[in-house]
């Protein structure tokens, strides 16, 4: 069976401090960790994904107990570990566990944040240095394959993604909802601090125009300002720029508000009704609660937008009951295919399409001959028996012999290709002409 | 062959909207394109159906209620579709199919009787004025849909409690837009419609304008609307205000085009 020869071993965030992942952190080239891998015997195929929350090698082998001891020894090699700790702190699948757990860490349900979606692109890099590598082979292959469009799938048929997990993603969504395009929009932030700045990052990569910075001292406020290519300006200017801006973060540390509802409600007149959002992320907090109720201001402070987070975070629970189910759905795809990986039910499949093939074609001609004797009809037959096991014949003793098996595994895959005998990995138009 | 056409038309305005109410409710893909074709197909029976009426009775389909009414719901579909060229609008179609859909049972529920056409009414201007009437009309009722979908939407926003709206509405700020556009054209065309109207009753009855029951709240319509737009442009009644407005002036609308021909008597009642 194919299916126990792959294996995952690793670490991440769940099975693991951050303070164990970073001794087997494998920093920047990748070459290095694939080629010592690629050495180690028994080792046909591997793979190696390493980012800040989990370093972990897939990897196929027909020999399992000391393959695997080598690949543990080669990733909890650097790493100042009792072997009691590493069994406590990693984890290791094989066959239809291993491919499951593929699956789910490509689909970002095994991800710190759930639906997050950096890590199918850290993934797709992974593939791409190990393929660079020659590491993979036809398993790896079309897994690899195979997990990326699972990860497509539960992308577009479930809402994983949809709501935002953080707090500064999720100001970045409301100011979407309400202004729609961010671009040409103008941010004040006032006070600095890391929240707020990094609220400001997330606009300014939404296109935000301009960034006007306001501090109690002038000189924090000019280097805020230069970070992000804005213009500085004093705390008590910001009343009278409110009229230039659309969106406010505040986040000072001073005890008295900052912006009271009846400084702003003669403003907005001044700014032709434009909408603004203010977005208060300090405690105490800097802005009136009643400025909510003027039309056209939408007001959020911090345990709202903690809120908008939380009911993300549960919805994205839900969501991911049903990405499970697809990711079940596509193991039990990918455990057929690779049963069918085998020399006998490969010559089966052949012999079934050439039959199917054979069949249809004499219906048609004997259809057209309709003078012929049975004697003659036999005799067609067994010319179109006798034309198709001869064309088989090679092909089917050049899959039964005997070879090392990464290259019957080559073989299989080729010769199944060649007769189109899967889907191809994204399940469907298996033709391109 | 038209109340035939009639009928196949009701129905698929009745299976559009149920696909666009579960694209609402499903949020998937598929359904989008599915209803959209749908939506499309409805259009073009519709305006087969209008075609054989008009053969039909020999003169312009817009006298009788059932008429009206119907090509009301031919100019909703197709302001839509003609929206459809330039931008998208999530979930728009949910809310727009039903309304033409709750038309098009109003015409059916009214008489399909075919009328002789009254001296008055054997004119030219039948056909213009009338028909531009009503797809001023059509796009007024897509000003008051975006209305309706921005209240959800900023109520939702402004409670900060996300429910059933926040995800499947648009930004507030392309709903804005999307009143905008319906009530440009809207009133564009209801200008047009009053005014073709008054220089056809100029010819018919010998005035401009009669304080007819109907020409006057066609004029408190027009003013509804004209205000929303100079306020607009002027001191910036945009967003909520211009939702809450082009909701007065739909309510207005259907007043005009009914509440007048049934509550009120005047020389326009012949319409009904």
């Amino acid at each position: 069976m194919w299916a126990d020869s792959i294996m995952a071993i690793g670490v991440n965030h769940k099975t693991a401090p951050v303070a164990v992942r970073e001794q087997l952190a494998f920093s920047g080239d990748c070459q290095t960790p694939l080629r010592q891998l690629q050495a180690i015997p028994g080792c046909d195929e591997c793979y190696f994904l390493s980012t800040c929350n989990r370093v972990e090698v897939l990897f196929v082998s027909r020999e399992q107990g000391n393959t695997v001891k080598a690949v543990r020894d080669f990733l909890f090699g650097g790493a100042d570990l009792s072997e009691e700790e590493i069994d406590r702190y990693s984890y290791f699948h094989q066959g239809q566990a291993a491919i499951a757990h593929l699956f789910l860490v490509a689909a970002s349900l095994d991800s710190m944040i759930v639906g997050e979606p950096q890590i199918l692109g850290q993934l797709k890099q992974a593939y791409r240095d190990a393929a660079a590598e020659n590491s993979t082979g036809p398993i790896l292959n079309r897994l690899l394959h195979k997990a990326f469009s699972v990860a497509k799938r539960v992308r577009t048929e479930t809402n994983i993604g949809g709501g935002a997990a953080s707090i500064s993603f999720a100001a970045v969504q409301l100011a979407r909802k309400i202004f729609g395009e961010l671009a040409g929009k103008r941010v004040m932030l006032i006070g600095a601090g890391e929240m707020a700045e990094l609220a400001a990052e997330h606009l300014i990569a939404q296109g935000i125009d301009h960034v006007l910075v306001a501090n109690r001292t002038l000189e924090r406020a000019a280097t805020l300002a230069r970070t992000f290519k804005g213009t500085a300006i004093s705390l008590p200017e910001v009343v009278s720029r409110i009229p230039e801006v659309d969106i406010v973060i505040s986040s000072t540390g001073a005890t008295e508000l900052i912006l009271r509802r009846d400084e702003i409600k003669p403003l907005m007149r001044q700014r032709n009704n434009r909408p603004l959002f203010l977005i208060d992320i300090a405690v105490p907090r800097d802005l009136d609660p009643k400025l909510n109720s003027l039309d056209n201001v939408y007001l959020y402070d911090i345990d709202d937008l903690t809120n908008v987070v939380e009911v993300n975070k549960s919805e994205r629970a839900k969501e991911a009951a049903g990405a499970e189910r697809i990711v079940d759905e596509e193991v039990l795809k990918f455990r057929q295919w690779l049963e069918n990986m085998e020399v006998g039910p490969t010559i089966a499949a052949i012999r079934r399409q050439s039959d199917a093939t054979k069949e249809q074609e004499l219906a048609k001609t004997l259809a057209n001959l309709k003078d012929l004797s049975e004697k003659d009809k036999k005799a067609v037959q067994g010319l179109a028996n006798s034309i198709v096991n001869k064309m088989l014949h090679n092909p089917m003793l050049f899959l039964k012999t005997d070879c090392k098996p990464d290259e019957k595994r080559q073989k299989l895959a080729m010769i199944r290709k060649m007769f189109d005998l899967d889907d191809t990995p994204e399940g469907k138009s298996p033709k391109k002409s | 062959m038209s109340d035939l056409l009639f009928q196949g038309s009701l129905l698929a305005y009745v299976l559009t909207t149920a696909a666009y109410l579960v694209y609402f409710a499903r949020r998937n893909k598929k359904m989008r394109r599915v209803a959209r074709t749908m939506l499309l197909v409805t259009g073009v029976i519709h305006t087969i159906c209008i075609v054989a009426r008009y053969l039909e009775v020999g003169h312009t389909p817009l006298t009788s209620n059932h008429e009206a009414v119907s090509f009301f719901a031919w100019s909703i579909t197709w302001g839509f579709l003609s929206f459809r060229w330039r931008y998208q609008v999530k979930n728009f179609g949910a809310f727009v199919t039903p309304i033409a859909t709750i038309l098009m049972l109003i015409a059916a529920l009214s008489s399909h009787e075919i009328h002789e056409l009254p001296p008055a009414l054997q004119s030219n201007w039948l056909p213009i004025h009338a028909s531009i009437a009503l797809m001023a009309n059509g796009f007024l009722s897509l000003a008051f849909c975006a209305g309706v979908m921005y209240l959800l939407q900023e109520r939702e926003i402004k409670d900060k409690q996300f429910g059933l709206f926040y995800s499947r509405l648009p930004s507030l700020e392309a709903l804005d837009n999307l009143n905008h556009h319906s009530v440009a054209i809207g009133f564009s065309l209801m200008t047009l419609g009053i005014f073709t109207g008054s220089v056809w009753a100029k010819q018919a009855w010998g005035s401009y304008w009669h304080w007819d029951p109907k020409e006057t709240w066609a004029l408190i319509t027009w003013l509804i609307y004209a205000a929303l737009l100079h306020q607009r442009l002027t001191v910036g009644w945009r967003r909520r205000r211009a939702a809450i407005m082009a909701i007065i002036g739909f309510a207005a609308a259907l007043f005009t085009l009914w509440g007048v021909s049934y509550l009120l008597e005047g020389i326009h009642s012949y319409v009904g």
